[in-house]
């Protein structure tokens, strides 16, 4: 190669290369290791050293685990699951055994065989039979396979802050249970002045449409449905024009949303913790978060049952498989799963030491199991509750009457187109309602037909 | 015996050309002769092949294929690439990312010469506005990017509490599709125009004095001076640092990526868009090194141009 062909060549790459530094990957290769009968299980989920207590907590209950199982040597690692680190993890055989996902994960990672079937297995953990089914069918494919077990449920309700409310002249026992009741509270606790924010709403990286879609289902409307085996956008509709339409009536007549938009996860919770806000859409989990990280106090917060009351979305936690897995791997995961996570036995002792340690326990949330195993978990929680019960009444006084949803399929391509939708009702004062859901409904049934 | 012509004859008697050897002697000899070179560069050439060339390679290839990383790729010919076209987010991206680097030229390519000549120009504090020229460049990206958030911020950010202060109008900054493509650019520009400021102002202190004073002796003005002496020696550098940023600005991300979003079709970006066709919501790696690939093709074409350019400026 002459030089100047050499230098062109080198240049070229030089400037280059970073435009692939994000997606080229290697496909590697997972080893078993398994010597003299014992298996090597990696796992995650251990909470970083920075939480002493409960990363202390995580692996007392390893080594009890190992006491009981010599034949299992876990390998406890810290973090859970990201989108960004995950598929280079898997090419770089780097993935855990067994490993933390969140109810938006499952449906890819089957869709893409990333995951491992382990319905085989399950007949040897009778407890996995008592967890409802509709929480277990997160973690199955259209045939009924399943891929993981569910350890944590929640579903969507109101929070709000109790203080601002009884400031504004509102009654704190009884939030809102309309979509023109929060419309009401918000505007009286944004006539508190000072830079209060009556209700806040998201609009970016897919939290929008997650939001959008908690808010239809609260009205009876859908984002998907399936017709006749073939999923259709069902958002444009009177339920969709309704949430867009009296977000921007909020956001530009009443003034009651706050200058500040194009918010994503973290930015509600602060704000909440920061005492300026007074309502959003939110999982009880929400609380400890505002408490622990932005300074908030037990007290202060109330949860209430989702406005309109006609549905609500759920999500929640739960532990998958690496698709290369060994059966011997599986079987020890679901060992662990089923000895900790997902276990009945365990809810009492658990609550106990969180009780113990000052982490909340009592915080409304949908079992995820029946029958036996849920009247244990409930007897462990009623004993062992620290937060203000009293706070999240109008939650669970609601919950048996407002049915759980899930997301719809294709959740994060479909969150990211209606986060436009979001976007442009909370930025711009002229945006158009209908032409937002026509076009929103135009990709999105893209999305729904192109299923890769 | 028929006579030899006398170009004939002189081609028999004399020795063999070194050039016309046979071809596998002459690469033995070139190799030879450079073997140390080539020793030398070893290290440097063995980096570029494990974390340039092989990254360029794989992302083509994985440009036709579908890949999970559990069971073998499979090829898909150009079903990414027709995918790709008929996503009306992929001319999203392809015209914000043009509309940003036309601004970024308009805003940030004649500001750092304005401001190098200022330097040069300078008699005292030289070097504290240096300093204070290059400091948003040592910046880390994420604390420009945070920094600007709280500038921008509608409610109670700094921009709007000054303009609202002396009773001007206030803007939505990165809120508001008529302005959000522009509130990204002065960030990037602010961020990143230390370092051509100083490239040219090195360019300036290397223009000959003598120039200077011919101008001024023939009576020429301080705008005639820069205009007839300054440009036309500064003009290499300043095609070179043009091709370099409208390299640079195409592949912007972080301001993008941190400020509004991966879902914001105002300001998606290509880089934006090659980050969520892989990460945040197709998981489609595929499709994401198809886009990179197209991003490759076009800055390509601007290397070529900023190669030939340096390669006649040397000869």
């Amino acid at each position: 190669m002459g030089t100047h062909r050499m230098r062109t060549t080198l240049g070229l790459l030089l400037v280059v290369g970073l435009g692939f530094g994000t997606t080229a990957c290697g496909a590697g290769s997972s080893d078993d290791t398994e010597d003299g009968g014992k298996v090597t299980l990696v796992i995650n989920g251990l909470p970083p050293a920075t939480e002493a207590a409960t990363h202390q907590r995580f692996l007392d209950n390893v080594a009890e685990f190992e006491k009981l199982n010599p034949d299992i040597d876990l390998d406890p690692r810290e973090g859970k699951m990201d989108p960004q680190t995950f598929a280079a993890k898997l090419a770089g055989g780097q993935l855990e055994d067994v490993f933390y996902v969140y109810f938006t994960d499952p449906a890819t990672l089957i869709a893409k065989r990333q995951v491992a079937n382990i319905s085989d297995y399950l007949g040897d953990f009778p407890v996995t039979s008592q967890i409802k089914p509709e929480v277990l069918r997160v973690f199955q494919d259209d045939k009924g396979a399943t891929y993981g077990l569910p350890y944590k449920n929640y579903s969507m309700g109101l929070l709000y802050n109790r203080e601002l409310f009884t400031k504004a002249g509102l009654d704190p026992e009884n939030p809102p249970r309309t979509w023109a009741g929060v419309r009401e509270a918000a505007k009286k606790i944004t006539a508190l002045g000072d830079g209060h924010v009556g209700y806040g709403d998201y609009s970016k990286s897919n939290t929008g449409g997650w939001h959008f879609t908690t808010e239809i289902y609260s009205l009876g409307g859908e984002v998907a449905v399936n017709d006749g085996g073939t999923w259709k956008a069902a958002f444009n509709g009177p339920p969709g024009r309704q949430v867009l339409q009296q977000l921007k009536d909020m956001r530009w007549t009443d003034n009651s949303m706050g200058e500040r938009q194009l918010l994503e996860w973290a930015d509600l919770l602060q704000m909440m913790g920061s005492g300026k806000l007074g309502m959003y859409v939110a999982t009880a989990d929400n609380i400890p978060t505002i408490v622990n990280q932005y300074k908030g106090r037990y007290e202060t917060y109330g949860l209430g049952p989702i406005p309109g009351g006609a549905g609500t979305l759920g999500g929640g936690e739960g532990y998958m498989f690496n698709a290369k897995a060994s059966p011997a791997k599986i079987r020890a995961g679901l060992k662990w799963l089923t000895f900790w996570f997902t276990s009945a036995e365990r809810f009492d002792a658990e609550n106990k030491w969180a009780a113990d340690n000052k982490n909340p326990v009592g915080l409304p949330e949908p079992a995820i199991f029946t029958g036996a195993a849920a009247q244990l978990q409930e007897t462990a929680d009623a004993k062992y509750a620290n937060v203000p019960q009293q706070n999240y009444a109008p939650f669970k006084a609601a919950m048996p009457s407002i049915p759980v949803k899930l997301e719809p399929p294709n959740a994060q391509q479909i969150y990211a187109v209606l986060d436009v939708a979001m976007q442009k009702v909370l930025t711009d004062r002229n945006a158009n309602v209908d032409q937002l859901l026509a076009d929103a409904e135009t990709q999105v049934n893209q999305i729904l037909a192109s299923v890769r | 015996m028929a006579v030899l012509s006398a170009a004939e004859r002189t081609q028999r008697l004399s020795p063999p050309d070194p050039g016309r050897l046979p071809r596998s002697g002459r690469l033995r000899r070139v190799i030879g002769d450079n073997l140390l070179a080539y020793a030398f560069m070893a290290g440097g050439l063995a980096c570029f092949a494990l974390f340039s060339w092989y990254p360029l390679v794989r992302g083509i290839v994985l440009s036709f294929q579908q890949d999970n990383f559990v069971t073998d790729p499979y090829w898909v010919g150009t079903e990414n690439y027709a995918l790709l076209f008929t996503d009306p987010l992929f001319w999203t991206a392809w015209r914000n990312t043009l509309v940003f680097t036309g601004l970024a030229l308009v805003l940030g390519y004649l500001v750092p010469l304005f401001l190098a000549i200022l330097l040069n120009e300078l008699r005292h504090l030289k070097g504290f506005f240096r300093v204070a020229v290059y400091l948003p460049v040592m910046l880390p990206p994420i604390v420009v990017v945070l920094l600007w958030r709280y500038f921008y911020d509608p409610g109670n950010g700094l921009f709007n509490t000054i303009l609202s202060g002396v009773g001007l109008p206030t803007s939505q900054w990165t809120q508001s599709p008529s302005t959000a493509l522009f509130s990204l650019v002065l960030v990037s520009t602010w961020a990143n125009l230390g370092g051509a400021t100083l490239m040219y102002l090195a360019g300036l202190q290397g223009i000959p004095g003598e120039l200077y004073e011919a101008a001024e002796l023939d009576g020429a003005s301080v705008w005639q001076r820069l205009w007839h002496v300054t440009v036309p020696q500064l003009r290499f550098l300043m095609l070179v640092l043009l091709l370099l940023q409208i390299i640079a600005t195409m592949q912007v991300f972080i301001e993008p990526y941190q400020l509004t979003g991966t879902t914001n079709p105002d300001t998606i970006t290509v880089m934006v868009l090659i980050y969520r066709y892989a990460f945040t919501v197709n998981n489609d790696f595929g499709l994401a090194a198809a886009m990179s690939v197209t991003l490759f093709v076009v800055l390509a074409a601007f290397s070529a141009v900023y190669l030939r350019l340096t390669r006649s400026q040397e000869s």
